[in-house]
């Protein structure tokens, strides 16, 4: 029998791949250009697997806002949220630089630090380009990115140029003022606030003249949207478009993260976040316009450590001027480490292409046979190896006739902490399950006998039979599986679920 | 007369490079306007440049002692809703 090898075919920059290494492998740069997957290649927040090697992260040294968005509470202090625009500690240039070298000193998977607020960086220029410059001086083996709401940044692309900064961020949500002014009360612009439809017509003005000059000038542009139900849900398509013709590298849809408690215009006035299903959907539908980002984590603006985790506690000011830093040595290290990882990346890499063939067998099936979701645990490494009360997130796959692709991740609570800790293990369980409503599987190293049973009588087929398997071989043998014995037209229960509830 | 930054200000920066007569300055617990400095903008801009940016409803208070920002005018959340939802919460 011949076996089609399809990872081993040049793939175009957009349209028309239907192979697991385009559009859907969890490595979402195979698809970029070579020039800018060199640039992004060793970015924990712009590739999957990448991140299970590389750690970013973020100092608040931008405490100043120009704008004010429905999502944000300016109020932002608190310990223990996780979302964009939450710090604890607000830092100076200096202490935020020796907080970096501190960091990179001891975590050698560091390669990048983003400057995302809490306020705009922006809006913050002299304490923004303060820190870049100081580390571009100190720190030279370390990538900095800034990400900023756009409003001034047609007036700051010269300043971000002589910085050695290679990836800018704008958060565009629109391109119509009328859906804008749903967004965003008001600017600050020219000296006035500026309220309603007029102020988010200058911000979409502002937005799209900085992505444009950012592009002609060669920096890399990514755009973030936040997906808001009802407001600009259907919109996003257009702004996919719009921000694609203008040049931007990659688009990344993330769920709107309301709840009562942040004191938000949204999370009071009930305004509901997406459902997995939805977000998942319209990704699909700009991904036919764009490269899609498809596992942002929605870090706080004083992340640090591996996406995911939050290792800041172990870096607050007054530990980090009690450490002692031989930088030169610690760059040294680092280097050895990356030169490591980004090989063990590319083995990976060569090693998934060896997964199509498997997944070639399952082209027999009927084209018209649905896809099917999967959740699977996994500590990295591109292989199912998690058990699943130890998972913390599950990365969800859609296995069809015609390929496997990596859908995005769903964070779940830690079900077994182990010890005496699972007098409440059954609500926690149950949450779990509720969050993987719509997967049809759970592929995990190992499942205990009680999850096991609640997740069959919620119709998610536990699966610990492809413990340490490349992740997309595993998917494609249990949708083969799945059609063999005869998939159900329907699926029962589809995903209602809003993310984060 | 003055403006004046009172308890609730967050310590954000976003006023202080604002102001034409330097009339702001960081200080613990929360910045504050030196009223021997403050124009109120006065022969400068048309709005007072602190009160315009600042992103907290009642931070500041205007020369009569009233906030220039007054509850709901920011964020669009109505006030009663914002005690409705925190009883909500209180109660849980």
């Amino acid at each position: 029998m011949e076996l089609k090898v399809l990872g081993q075919e040049p793939v175009q920059s957009e349209g028309g791949c239907s192979s697991s290494g385009c559009g859907g492998s969890s490595d979402q740069l195979s698809h970029l250009p070579e020039s800018i997957r060199k640039k992004v290649q060793d970015h924990p927040c712009y590739s999957e697997e990448a991140h299970h090697h590389f750690a970013r992260m973020h100092v608040a040294v931008a405490p100043a806002c120009n704008i004010q968005c429905h999502y944000c509470n300016r109020k932002y202090d608190c310990a223990n949220e996780s979302r964009p625009g939450v710090v604890s500690e607000l830092l100076t240039p200096d202490q935020a630089v020796k907080k970096v070298m501190a960091v990179a000193a001891n975590i050698p998977q560091m390669t990048v630090l983003g400057i995302a607020g809490p306020g705009d960086p922006l809006a913050n220029p002299e304490r923004t380009f303060e820190t870049f410059q100081q580390l571009t001086e100190k720190a030279p083996d370390i990538k900095l990115c800034v990400s900023t709401n756009g409003l001034s940044l047609p007036e700051q692309v010269d300043e971000l140029c002589k910085h050695n900064i290679d990836h800018v961020t704008i958060t565009i949500n629109c391109v119509d003022p009328e859906i804008g002014a749903r967004i965003y009360p008001w600017i600050f612009w020219n000296n006035r606030r500026i309220k309603g439809r007029k102020g988010a017509r200058i911000l979409i003005e502002q937005q799209q003249k900085g992505l444009e000059m950012l592009t002609e000038r060669g920096i890399l542009v990514k755009v973030n949207s936040v997906m808001i139900p009802g407001v600009n849900d259907e919109h996003l398509e257009e702004v996919s478009k719009v921000v694609k013709s203008k040049g931007a590298f990659l688009h990344n849809v993330m769920p709107l993260i309301a709840e009562a408690e942040h004191g938000t215009f949204y999370g009071v006035m009930g305004q509901r976040g997406p459902t997995h299903d939805e977000l998942q959907q319209l990704q699909d539908k700009c991904a036919g316009d764009m490269n899609m980002m498809r596992h942002c984590r929605q870090c706080r603006a004083d992340a640090v450590g591996m996406l995911g985790e939050d290792r800041g506690d172990e870096f607050t000011m007054d530990k980090v001027e009690d450490m002692h830093i031989d930088y030169e040595a610690a760059m040294e290290k680092r280097a050895e480490y990356q030169t490591a990882a980004l090989a063990s990346l590319e083995a990976q890499r060569n090693n998934t292409g060896e997964s199509f063939v498997a997944l070639s067998s399952i082209s027999k099936a009927k084209k018209e046979t649905r896809p099917v979701l999967m959740a699977v645990a996994t500590s990295g490494g591109g292989v199912i190896n998690q058990h699943f009360g130890h998972a913390r997130e599950f990365l969800i796959y859609e296995a069809s006739p015609t390929d496997v692709r990596f859908i995005g991740h769903r964070k779940v609570e830690l079900y077994c902490a182990g010890g005496d800790t699972c007098g409440d293990g059954e609500s926690v369980l149950q949450k779990t399950i509720r969050t993987l409503e719509g997967c049809e599987a759970v592929l995990c190293s190992k499942i205990g006998y009680e999850p096991w049973e609640q997740l069959e009588e919620a119709g998610i087929e536990p699966n610990g039979e492809h413990a340490m398997e490349p992740i997309e071989e595993a998917v494609a043998a249990v949708y083969a599986e799945m059609v063999e014995k005869g998939l159900p037209d329907q699926i029962e229960d589809r995903a209602t679920v809003q993310i984060g509830a | 007369m003055a403006y004046r930054i009172i308890e609730t200000c967050v310590n954000c920066w976003a006023c202080e490079p604002l102001c034409p007569s330097d009339a702001i300055y960081e200080a613990r617990p929360h910045f504050l306007i030196d009223a021997r400095k403050c124009t109120e903008c006065e022969g400068d801009y048309a709005d007072p440049q602190c009160a315009s940016i600042c992103p907290i409803e009642g931070a500041i208070l205007n020369p009569l002692d009233e906030m220039a920002n007054p509850p709901g005018s920011l964020t669009g959340i109505p006030p009663e809703k914002v005690e409705k939802v925190m009883a909500v919460i209180q109660a849980r």
